[in-house]
């Protein structure tokens, strides 16, 4: 299965949407096995179609409970869904429990949903560092809407931007004053605003604190976030979120600026990329640089500051001319 | 079948497929899998064995894990262990806990489950036998 799953096959599989093999895909771009890279290379042509939407905010808000109404009312809508979550993994073992899908309300036999769990494997900002890869690859299969659950988010993890085309941050009542809403980060991000669990007290308050936050002008290239209240108790809401996550995308196509953002994610991805390796290549040419050995004696003896023993190692080691 | 490597963390489903609520056990279990740095998809309560075997393979699991305590495991393991094999994914190791007599223990051991714990297993016997079952040759 091994050798046959690393030819041209595989991508024909994929593209009709074969679940067994996007299964096992998934899996190799999780592992970094590099010879999934052809068949990446094969599927990109057939990617930039599917919106994706990321569901982001704070643990315990109901993204996942969100995410399984949203599923339903696309599913009655006869759209496919490909769903990527992401859960932590642990920073002592490794380990994680992914535990997403437990909100998962499907026809057991409903092939129009691919629900996969990812854990976050060391990866700070709320995604996978293969998220963006396999939401690629849901797209290259078909799925008509793909959804990416966070983990749950505190107020730098804005990963996501790099993701998905429309980013809705779910906030609960009581998570904070207006003041909270004037930081920067998890606030800024967000295309769409869902006050979920709005069958609490609280919730209108929670709504006027945003649409205050929105008023004074955190409109981005002319968008206005959407605010919309949201229970996955009573129901209420779901319709208008799903219609505000509809209202950006449009807007994205209307105003030029879906080319626009994917050029931005694109190239921070690309710097991400080449980042990485030029970051490993040079930790492991540092950790047997014999210069650094004697920088270190002059450091820890006081005879230099740390910014000026990384200056002369860059000089000697990296710098043009 | 692609074997884990030492790199690669172990990826097990643990569901719990018939109508019993009685989720302990299960939650015990992934907890100390996770803490045995695998990564443990949890997929709860009330699966019918088609959920469970759905799951396994859009995760793409090296090992599956049952519990149960309704007394219902003869009818669903076996159609879970079919409905693997009909999808060509019969070599994923599928072990069980919960309450299972010894004379089921021993026909669902024969029908291809490959371990079953009983009330008084240590956490440790289990996290050892889901680490052979993922790894070792079947």
């Amino acid at each position: 299965m091994r050798g046959a799953a690393r030819t041209p096959p595989l991508a024909r599989a994929i593209l009709r949407g074969d679940r067994r093999a996007l299964a096992k895909t998934i899996t190799s771009i999780e592992e970094g096995d590099p010879a999934i890279g052809s068949v990446l290379r094969i599927l990109y042509p057939h990617t930039g179609r599917a919106p994706v939407i990321g569901l982001t905010g704070p643990l315990g808000v109901g993204k996942s409970s969100l995410l399984s109404v949203l599923i339903g009312l696309l599913r009655e809508r006869g759209k496919t869904v490909g769903v990527i979550a992401v859960d932590p993994s642990s920073p002592y073992t490794g380990g994680s429990v992914l535990g997403d899908r437990i909100r998962l309300e499907r026809k057991a036999n409903d092939d129009g949903v691919f629900f996969r769990s990812m854990a976050s494997r060391g990866e700070a900002g709320g995604v996978a560092a293969s998220t963006r890869e396999v939401a690629r690859l849901l797209d290259a299969a078909g799925f008509d809407v793909i959804f990416v659950e966070t983990v749950g988010s505190g107020q730098v993890d804005v990963a996501i931007r790099g993701v998905a085309t429309t980013s809705v941050v779910v906030l609960v009542p009581h998570l904070g004053d207006e003041v909270q809403t004037l930081k920067a980060g998890l606030f800024e991000i967000a295309d769409v605003f869902c006050v979920n669990k709005a069958d609490l007290p609280g919730a209108d308050l929670a709504a006027k604190d945003l649409s205050e936050l929105v008023a004074l002008g955190a409109a981005r290239e002319g968008w206005a976030p959407v605010i919309v209240p949201t229970s996955t108790t009573t129901l209420s809401g779901i319709e208008e979120l799903w219609r505000g996550i509809e209202a950006h995308e449009r807007f994205l196509d209307q105003n030029g600026l879906r080319a626009v953002h994917e050029r931005a994610r694109l190239s921070a991805e690309i710097t991400d990329r080449v980042k990485d390796r030029v970051g490993r290549d040079v930790a492991a040419r540092l950790d047997r640089d014999p210069d650094l050995r004697r920088l270190l004696d002059r450091l820890v003896a006081r005879e230099i500051d740390p910014a000026g023993a990384a200056d002369e190692l860059f000089r000697a080691r990296y710098a043009k001319s | 079948m692609v074997r884990r490597t030492k790199t690669r963390p172990i990826r097990v489903l643990i569901a719990k497929p018939g109508l019993d609520g009685h989720d302990r056990g299960a939650k015990v279990v992934a907890r100390a899998l996770r803490d045995a740095g695998m990564e443990v998809i949890y997929a709860g309560l009330r699966q019918t064995p088609e959920e469970v075997v759905r799951a396994a393979l859009e995760e793409d699991v090296d090992l599956i894990g049952l519990s149960i305590l309704s007394g219902a495991h003869m009818a669903l393991f076996p159609k879970i262990l079919k409905l693997l094999k009909a999808q060509k994914a019969g070599n994923i190791p599928v072990f069980a806990g919960g309450i299972i007599p010894d004379e089921d223990a021993r026909r669902l051991k024969k029908e291809g489950i490959r371990a079953i714990f009983g009330p008084g297993t240590t956490l440790q016997e289990i996290v050892t036998t889901a680490q052979r079952l993922a790894r070792g040759p079947a």
